[in-house]
């Protein structure tokens, strides 16, 4: 019986606990379908309107943007591609880099482990300005390249797969070795399947962290071809309940991508655990 | 480290290759142009720049609205940490409760973690805005809420928006320390104490250290950088630039201001202070290794 009640109790708390989550969201959303005048006059809305077609279809497809160059749409495709290639350099690159700080034996083993940890410490908004003029110097302002890479400049998946091959048994480069693998080989095709689930989470976090990027487009692309979705919102025109629709479209893709890819990530996030 | 290892060759050099290229460039060397910038000061028409030792920092320490910024910077991390510390642990410990259910809570409660900050802003904004914001009629009913000119309500409004997405993050990584406690750990210190409230504070909460000390990190970092988007898209430092952290001051005085000496010397200060955090991070994962 006491078990019961303090069961009860547990879902009643946690029943609150997603109202705060979702009905502000819900609040949104019901209000993005409705007239642009209905929420002049009678505000945020708890129920849903008739007008979700006409408000979508016009947000992803209207020009928008100061000189009206680009649409809800193209947004969306650079951001994909910006959050993509963040996601697959960060990875490709930190899962090697953590296999050469893991499996060779060096003197510099310490030195080159601070020059990539480090570079936790100090994110890119400490460093704004210098890397927005190193990205002018190099002709990557308003460019898919200068959006991507220095989001890519970021040790923490090379930590998170550095903890993920400490964890490998010692066993596994011994039949390795014995099979006559190379340094290549072994990485390949012992390491690399090993770590998939690692992978596949590391992937799913630098693509959200990516997608969410706000301060870096919004310095770096001047030219409205290369905007981004969340740079966006702060950029679009427009009445009200475009406005709305457009931060509803804004936030689908990673809650869709951590929703469906919840296992994978969370398997992969607390391994050691 | 391992006890089997390759010997160390040029091939180990290739697999650093990529990664430390992207470092060197597009982090390395903007850092040290930002000790050149905090360490320089440009002209009044911008030709030339001159070396000035530490007059950019003197500069900012001079500066009552700094100040403003650090204490804005410390309140606000301090109150988000509390805040979505103790609703994310409180849910956690629901969910780890229930015998039902347990994956779907998961399920409802970790989506806001993928929002970006500057979406949450712009979202915050709805319910606070003058006009038809929700909250704003309800707080202003209250005491009169007016975050346009109340400092005060300024501070509940940039608070609620930032621990919204945060307490997401905390309830996943509490739920995962609550699952890793061992089941005999807990059948045994349910013989020994039959009041759970107590069983809590005395036996679950001191092996849950670890990761509060974790999410204590996380947050705080949370709170310096990530809530730039929502303090863009809220009260851009409203009123009269009490809201704005560090993080955003600096970059308006080098945005808006174009100065981009003081700019460096906040970023500068900033990394001693992230630093300073850290080596109190590492302190405690030395003491989780012997923990476990």
């Amino acid at each position: 019986m006491t078990r019961l009640i303090t069961s009860g109790f547990s879902h009643f708390i946690l029943f609150i606990g997603i109202l705060i989550m979702i009905v502000p969201v819900w609040m949104i959303f019901a209000s993005s379908t409705h007239s642009g005048l209905t929420i002049n006059t009678q505000g945020l809305q708890m129920f849903l309107g008739d007008s979700f077609y006409e408000n979508y279809l016009r947000v992803l497809l209207y020009e928008g943007g100061f000189f009206k160059e680009i649409t809800a749409l193209k947004m969306f495709l650079n951001s994909f591609i910006m959050a993509t290639g963040v996601a697959i350099l960060s990875v490709i690159t930190s899962l090697m880099a953590a296999y050469a700080l893991v499996y060779y034996r060096t003197k510099y083993a310490t030195l080159l482990f601070w020059i990539i940890f480090v570079t936790i410490l100090v994110p890119l908004e400490l460093r704004i300005f210098p890397t927005y003029s190193v990205m002018a110097e190099l002709n990557l302002v308003n460019s898919y390249f200068g959006l991507i890479v220095p989001i890519s400049a970021s040790a923490i998946a090379t930590l998170f797969f550095r903890q993920f091959y400490k964890t490998v048994p010692d066993e596994l480069l011994e039949s390795a070795k014995l099979d006559g693998a190379n340094t290549w080989r072994f990485f390949v095709d012992f390491l690399v399947p090993l770590s998939k689930t690692m992978i596949v989470a590391m992937l799913i976090f630098m693509f959200v962290f990516g997608y969410n990027q706000y301060l870096w487009p919004l310095l770096v692309t001047s030219s409205e071809q290369y905007w981004t979705v969340v740079m966006g919102l702060k950029m679009m025109s427009g009445s009200i309940v475009h406005r709305f629709a457009f931060v509803m479209m804004s936030m689908v893709p990673p809650i869709l991508i951590i929703i469906v890819l919840q296992k994978h990530f969370i398997k992969g996030v607390f391994q050691d655990k | 480290m391992k006890k089997v290892q390759f010997k160390s060759s040029y091939s180990q050099y290739l697999f650093l290759a990529p990664q430390l290229g992207i470092l060197l460039i597009f982090l390395y060397w903007p850092i040290i142009q930002t000790f050149r910038d905090a360490f320089t000061m440009q002209d009044a028409f911008g030709f030339g720049t001159q070396f000035v030792w530490f007059d950019n920092f003197l500069f900012i320490f001079d500066d009552p609205a700094y100040w403003i910024a650090f204490k804005f910077t410390i309140i606000y991390s301090f109150v988000i940490t509390l805040i979505t510390a103790s609703i994310g642990l409180l849910l956690a410990v629901q969910a780890n409760n229930v015998m039902h259910g347990k994956s779907a809570y998961k399920t409802l409660l970790i989506w806001p973690y993928a929002i970006a900050p500057a979406v949450v802003g712009v979202m915050a904004n709805y319910f606070f805005s003058e006009r038809f914001g929700l909250l704003y009629h309800l707080f202003n009913n209250l005491w009169g809420f007016n975050w346009y000119e109340s400092v005060f309500d300024s501070y509940i409004y940039l608070i609620i928006a930032g621990s919204w997405k945060q307490i997401s993050a905390n309830f996943i990584f509490f739920l995962a320390g609550l699952q890793a406690i061992q089941r005999s750990v807990i059948e045994a210190s349910m013989i020994d104490c039959k009041n759970s409230v107590r069983r809590f504070w005395t036996i679950t909460f001191p092996l849950l250290m670890p990761t509060t000390f974790f999410l204590i990190i996380i947050n705080i970092t949370y709170a310096f950088f990530d809530t730039f988007g929502i303090i863009d898209t809220t009260t851009i430092g409203a009123p009269s630039g009490e809201t704005r952290t560090l993080v955003y001051k600096a970059y308006m005085d080098g945005f808006r201001g174009l100065d981009l000496g003081s700019a460096g010397a906040q970023s500068i200060m900033m990394m001693f202070i992230v630093l300073f955090i850290t080596i109190f991070q590492f302190r405690y994962i030395e003491g989780r290794i012997h923990y476990n």
